[in-house]
Formats: structure tokens, C-alpha cells, sequence
């Protein structure tokens, strides 16, 4: 999709007085954050697998070129091709290439944030081809033509009315006087919808969670179980993948894997961890008879040895979005590209462009929670104050808030004063926001607040909190 | 011969670009002899502490796990009494006593004929198949996981198409952590190698995607039913 990031604050003052979004958010803080804090606390070895995770994708990154070319070479060793991408055009031609060759009708999707970030489908139509993602919530975000909201629950801002809405909209040959006013009964319309699409397709995309050298495969978690049934029923299989999802060998990848759920569902491990490696071999009876896999760089290898280097170690866990109060306050869609939350503030501007994306580290209320539930241990508030600094450099701030942000970052980097300015603060915050529970103006920052109102703090500042056990 | 950038292919244009971050050579001997030593060696991070026992508590811990993400269990102590158990699962849950299965060693050579009137079917899964039989080849007692290997033996569709996906694992099957189940087939393909598919699998199909909400049976089976031998 074409980054709308520019208009942040435009998309989050609407963001927050939309009530069918904030009600759909609310369902954030109970689902994920509750089942993460429980699958952290029955492992007693969570925070030392996350350092261990963390030593892995350093040591991967500073031999990141090494371990992509024995990656390669164990793909082709089993019968599959590596194509490389430097830029997303690239990499549509590539697979819109491999799709022709196939003489494809009909392209089947697993859930990938790199088909978002390449915006394969709006590709792939206009190149004629009919694309249908598989996933359910990239199933309803298609039918809706919007973008996902949340890198893990793309659909995370609806309703089950809206749901619904759309099925009786898009499947106009089932009956009207059907039930759908359950969860239920939407996933066995979608899963019959659905079924028709898998066994027809021709060709089957898939991201990677993780892709392993020691022996050339490419790794899918999901719930569903869409992404096999993708993978598995087409005579091709493409895999897109950005490269430093790279992984040394299976024992990392476990250790990555002892994490990930855990950060982002809650569950322990998801319900389908699958490992591709090649295309079907002589005597199987299923699986794809090609195996084409597209690295994609993109903008990450300049991402290398710089002041956002360390944001390659992310592993789409999405915990960040989810402990985000501002995520929390204003959606995915408000931060306008298929990256939000903390993660997106600070990678979106890396991938599309200052220009595009630099207000973005400013949706940040530097509370220091994203970087808390971080299993990489990623330092996104550092890195977001790396990217306002920037933008204060050149200039591109008003004046009124560069002085704010000049101060701001004055405080910030004395964490005692900044603890002191920002308790009173919310005690004057929520005296402004006590009648409507949202604040309208604000003093000093009158230039970032007049086009969005900020949650009223809710009693004690993040970091008061955090002290207090809020922690995890 | 130095090329202009123009000339490179984006295989080129990426590796240089890397190096170029990291400030290094492509032929730095000691990053090369680094990866190598990873890949060869595949050091274990750490295992956690419940993946480690005797082989009754981690059959428990298989069993309890698996419970826990919604799969139901079955044991049985001997191999020909499979049939029976499928027979019986079918025919307690009211389903249709039709299954297919693959060329496995061990669920091929099974007195299927005995369970009563359970129709067999063999090779990939077709979309009306409604219950599909695999064998696991290992099975981790630390989240539950089974590990299914595709081939003629156990076709992948198996484990995915039906509504009603049976597992069979010998408990002698059930290991510890995930670094013993790999181990395990390592031994069976060979290093640095693997067939086309390895489905690390430990419940049934699901999707939150509404709301929250737990729906089963999202795209894979609805139903995942353990079959412990031993
Ligand atoms: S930045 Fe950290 S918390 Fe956020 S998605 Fe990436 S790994 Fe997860």
C-alpha cells in the first residue's frame, strides 16, 4: 500500500472518536497482553532465552551475508530457486514472473507482512491474476480493501457486526436468513468460502517467520492451519522473505521459537510451527512440485552497523503494539503504512522515508513499555528519539514543537527529572481531561494536540506504574 | 575487474550492501570460519528445565500439554489395537467411520479390517475425506508438539484437509525438548537436511481473528486426536 504515515495525526484524532474502533481495541489489553504475562510466568526460563535469542540475531546480522549464501545453496541443494530482491518492485516482478511461467489463474495467500510491505495483491491483480488471502483476518481486511491494523491480528479493529456486515455483503450466494451473530458461525462461513479457493489455486504465497541455513528452509507459524493448506495443495510454492529473518541452524530457531508465541499470542507454542525445505520429493504423493524463494532486502541492509541496526532483531512478536498506550488509544491504520505501534515508528521511517514517515516516533509517550516487553530487547524508545532528533535537525517540525520536543528530549535524557516533570504533568493532565476523559488542549503542546485529543492519564504516570509491578 | 553498481545483479547488490554495513570483507577468514563452526556444530541454547526426565513424566507432560491446547489423548499398549481406537473415537464422537491413511510402516500393516465397518482409504487427503490418520515420528513432551514428516508414507494433506486429524506416536516416540525431537531426525535424513515438510503440530485449528474470540477449526482439522502406543 502507499505509506499514508504523513497524516498521522490526522488519522488519530478520527481514530479516537471512532467508538466501533475503540471498542474493537479494547479487546487488545484483554486477549494479548493477559495471555502473555501468563505463558511469561510459566516459563522460568523466558528472560534467559530472550538474551539467548538476542545473541543469536547479533551474531546472525554480523554474518548476515554468509548465512544467506548457505542458505541459498542449501535451497537449491534440494531442488528449490532463491531469487533476490533489492526493492519491492523487484520482488513483485519476480513473483508475478514465477506466476506467469505456471500459466497461474489464481494465487492463494498465507499471512505475510512483506506481501503488505511490497503490496504483492494490488500487484498481482493488476498483472490479472486473482489473489485470495487465506488467513482469516487478512481475508476480512481484503473483502474490506483496507490494510491490516496490527502485525499479528490484522483484523484486531473490527467488530463481529462489521464481520458480518461484510460476508453478507461479499457471499451473496448463501442464503440471507443465515445466522452469523457468533464467532462460530463466521469461521465455518469463511472456512467454507475458503476451502473452494485452496483446492483451486495454482499458485500458493507464504511469508517466513524464520528462514534456517543449516538446511536451506523456510519456517510458517500459524494458527489456522491456511498457510499449509496454502503451501501444500498448488503446484508452486513461493516463499517471500525479508533477509534478516535469517536463522543459523534448527537450535536457534528453537530458541526463537521458545519466545515468539509466547510474546505475541501467549500460547506456548502456535498450533502450526511448519519447516518447508524444497519442493515435494520423488515419491511424495502431496506438496508443490516448485519451490521459489524471494529475499527481499528493501532497505535493510542499509539498516546495517547504523543507528537502527539493532531493529533487525525484531521478530514481529507484535508485544510492543500490544503494551503501547498510543497503539492502544488510536489503532493500527492511524500510523498509515503495515507497520504500527513502536515496532512501525521506528521502521517505517527506515523503510519509506523521513519525508513520508517522521512523525511517526513522535506517537510515542515514551513510557519505555515497548521496550520492556521487547523479548529482542529492542531499544525503541531510543531509537524513536533518534528519528524526532532527526527530524528537529532538518527542520521539519514546527517551531513551537521543536522547542517542546528540544525540551523533552533535555528531560529525557535525565530520567530522574523526566520522572519528576512527567508525574506533574498527568496530575495537571487529568484535571484538563477530567470532564471528557480526553484532553483537547494542551499548553505547551498545543501544536501536537490540536488535531488529535490524548487519553487522559488515568491516575499515575506509565513509569509510576511500571515501578509498581506493572511491569510484565 | 570493478562493475558499476548498474551491472549487479541484486544478489550482488545485497551481499555487497551487507558487507558494506558491516564494514567487512566478504572473505574475512574468521567470520567464515565463525558461521561455519555454527552450521556444523548447531550449539543448543538453553532447553528448559520441564523438557528434561524419565520418559513417564514426559509422556504427562505430552499428554497434559496437549490437553491443554484442546487435543484429546488416547493410550494404548498395544500396535494392533489402533483400529480399535480410531473405530471407537469415530464412533463416540457420532463420525463418519471413514478414513484415509498413508503407506506408514506401522499404521499400514495394522489389522484395520478387524475394526468393524471402518472404510480405508490410502494415499493424499481429498477434500471430502473426513478423518485423515498419520504417524508422528517424534513427539515433544515441552509444549506438546508432535513432529510429522511428509512422504508417501504420511502425506502432508493428511494432517491438514480432513476435519478429524488422528495422530499415532510410539511413546517410545515422545521426547523431551525440541533439540531432541531434531536430533531424531537428524538421525533419520541425514545433516543439514530434511524432507519437504516437517509439521511441528500441537492442537487443533483455531483462530482468534474475531474479536478475540477462540473459534476451533479454523482452516485445519477441528479436531486433533492423540494416539500414544506403548
Ligand atoms: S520490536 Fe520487539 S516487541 Fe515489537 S514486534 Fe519486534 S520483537 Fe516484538
Amino acid at each position: 500500500m502507499q505509506p499514508r504515515s504523513h497524516n498521522f495525526k490526522e488519522n488519530a484524532a478520527r481514530a479516537l472518536h471512532d467508538d466501533v474502533l475503540q471498542s474493537a481495541l479494547s479487546n487488545v489489553r484483554s486477549g494479548f497482553v493477559a495471555k502473555r504475562a501468563r505463558a511469561r510466568s510459566a516459563l522460568p526460563e523466558f528472560d534467559q532465552l530472550c538474551n539467548e535469542a538476542r545473541d543469536i540475531k547479533n551474531h546472525t546480522l554480523a554474518h548476515l551475508d554468509l548465512y544467506l549464501e548457505a542458505y541459498e545453496a542449501k535451497v537449491v541443494e534440494h531442488g528449490g530457486h532463491v531469487h533476490w530482491a533489492a526493492d519491492a518492485a523487484e520482488a513483485c516482478g519476480i513473483i508475478a514472473d514465477i506466476c506467469r511461467q505456471q500459466n497461474a489463474r489464481t494465487v492463494t495467500k498465507g499471512k505475510s507482512m512483506i506481501g503488505e510491505e511490497i503490496a504483492i495483491n494490488d500487484h498481482l491483480e493488476h498483472a490479472g491474476f486473482e489473489v485470495f488471502e487465506t488467513d482469516l483476518g487478512e481475508y476480512l481486511i481484503q473483502i474490506r480493501g483496507e490494510a491490516p491494523s496490527h502485525i499479528i491480528g490484522p483484523a484486531i479493529h473490527l467488530t463481529r457486526p462489521q464481520i458480518e456486515a461484510d460476508f453478507r455483503r461479499t457471499h451473496t450466494d448463501l442464503p440471507a436468513e443465515r445466522d452469523l451473530s457468533n464467532a462460530e458461525n463466521l469461521v465455518a462461513e469463511a472456512r467454507a468460502v475458503l476451502r473452494e479457493r485452496f483446492v483451486a489455486a495454482d499458485v500458493g504465497i507464504t511469508g517466513a517467520n524464520l528462514l534456517i541455513a543449516e538446511t536451506g528452509t523456510s519456517v510458517i507459524v500459524t494458527n489456522e492451519g491456511n498457510g499449509d493448506l496454502t503451501q501444500t495443495l498448488p503446484r508452486t510454492h513461493i516463499v517471500i522473505a525479508s533477509i534478516e529473518k535469517m536463522a543459523p541452524t534448527l537450535e536457534d530457531a528453537n530458541t526463537i521459537l521458545r519466545i515468539l508465541a509466547r510474546s505475541a499470542t501467549g500460547q506456548d507454542m502456535s498450533t502450526y510451527t511448519t519447516y518447508s525445505t524444497g519442493p515435494k520429493r520423488d515419491g511424495d504423493l502431496d506438496g508443490p512440485d516448485n519451490y521459489h524463494v524471494v529475499l527481499l532486502d528493501n532497505g535493510r541492509s542499509a539498516m546495517l552497523g547504523g543507528q537502527f541496526h539493532d531493529m533487525l532483531c525484531c521478530i514481529r512478536c507484535g508485544a510492543c503494539l500490544n503494551h503501547c498506550p498510543v497503539y492502544n488509544a488510536v489503532g493500527g491504520h492511524a500510523y498509515g503504512w503495515v507497520y504500527p505501534g513502536p515496532m512501525g515508528a521506528v521502521l517505517t521511517p527506515s523503510l519509506v522515508g523521513v519525508e513520508e514517515a517522521g512523525h511517526l516516533p513522535n506517537a510515542s509517550s515514551f513510557c519505555g513499555r515497548c521496550e520492556a516487553v521487547c523479548p529482542m530487547s529492542i531499544p525503541l524508545p531510543k531509537m524513536m528519539r533518534h528519528w524526532r532528533e532527526r527530524e528537529v535537525d532538518q527542520g521539519r517540525m514546527p517551531l513551537g514543537q521543536r522547542t517542546a520536543f528540544k525540551a523533552w528530549a533535555f528531560l529525557a535524557k535525565r530520567p530522574a527529572l523526566y520522572h519528576a516533570a512527567t508525574s506533574i504533568g498527568v496530575g495537571f493532565l487529568s484535571l484538563l481531561g477530567r470532564r471528557k476523559g480526553a484532553i483537547r488542549s494542551l499548553p505547551l503542546l498545543s501544536g501536537w494536540t490540536r488535531n488529535r485529543d490524548l487519553p487522559a492519564p488515568q491516575g499515575r504516570t506509565f513509569q509510576d506504574q511500571w515501578r509498581a509491578g506493572w511491569r510484565t | 575487474m570493478a562493475r558499476g553498481l548498474a551491472d549487479m545483479t541484486a544478489r550482488e547488490r545485497t551481499l555487497s550492501a551487507i558487507r558494506t554495513g558491516l564494514g567487512v570483507s566478504g572473505s574475512d577468514k574468521i567470520r567464515a570460519s565463525s558461521a561455519a563452526e555454527r552450521l556444523k556444530h548447531h550449539p543448543s541454547g538453553t532447553v528448559p528445565a520441564r523438557a528434561k526426565g524419565e520418559i513417564e513424566n514426559l509422556a504427562t507432560l505430552f499428554a497434559d500439554m496437549l490437553e491443554g491446547q484442546a487435543a484429546s489423548l488416547d493410550w494404548i499398549a498395544r500396535e494392533e489395537d489402533v483400529p480399535e481406537a480410531v473405530a471407537r473415537y469415530l464412533r463416540d464422537l457420532n463420525l463418519a467411520a471413514r478414513v484415509r491413511i498413508g503407506e506408514d510402516e506401522m499404521l499400514s500393516e495394522l489389522p484395520w479390517k478387524m475394526a468393524g465397518a471402518l472404510e480405508i482409504a490410502s494415499g493424499p487427503a481429498e477434500p471430502s475425506d473426513t478423518t485423515g490418520i498419520t504417524r508422528a515420528q517424534v513427539g515433544a513432551a515441552e509444549t506438546g508438539t508432535l513432529f510429522l514428516t511428509s512422504g508417501p508414507d504420511n502425506p502432508t494433506t493428511l494432517n491438514f484437509l480432513p476435519e478429524t486429524h488422528i495422530a499415532v506416536i510410539r511413546k517410545s516416540d515422545i521426547v523431551g525438548g525440541y533439540e531432541d525431537a531434531w536430533n531424531r531426525l537428524r538421525k533419520s535424513y541425514g545433516e543439514g537436511t530434511l524432507p519437504r515438510n516437517v509439521n511441528l503440530i500441537s492442537g487443533p485449528s483455531r483462530t482468534a481473528d474475531i474479536e478475540q474470540t477462540m473459534v476451533m477449526g479454523a482452516h485445519g482439522p477441528r479436531r486433533l486426536h492423540v494416539i500414544v502406543v506403548g
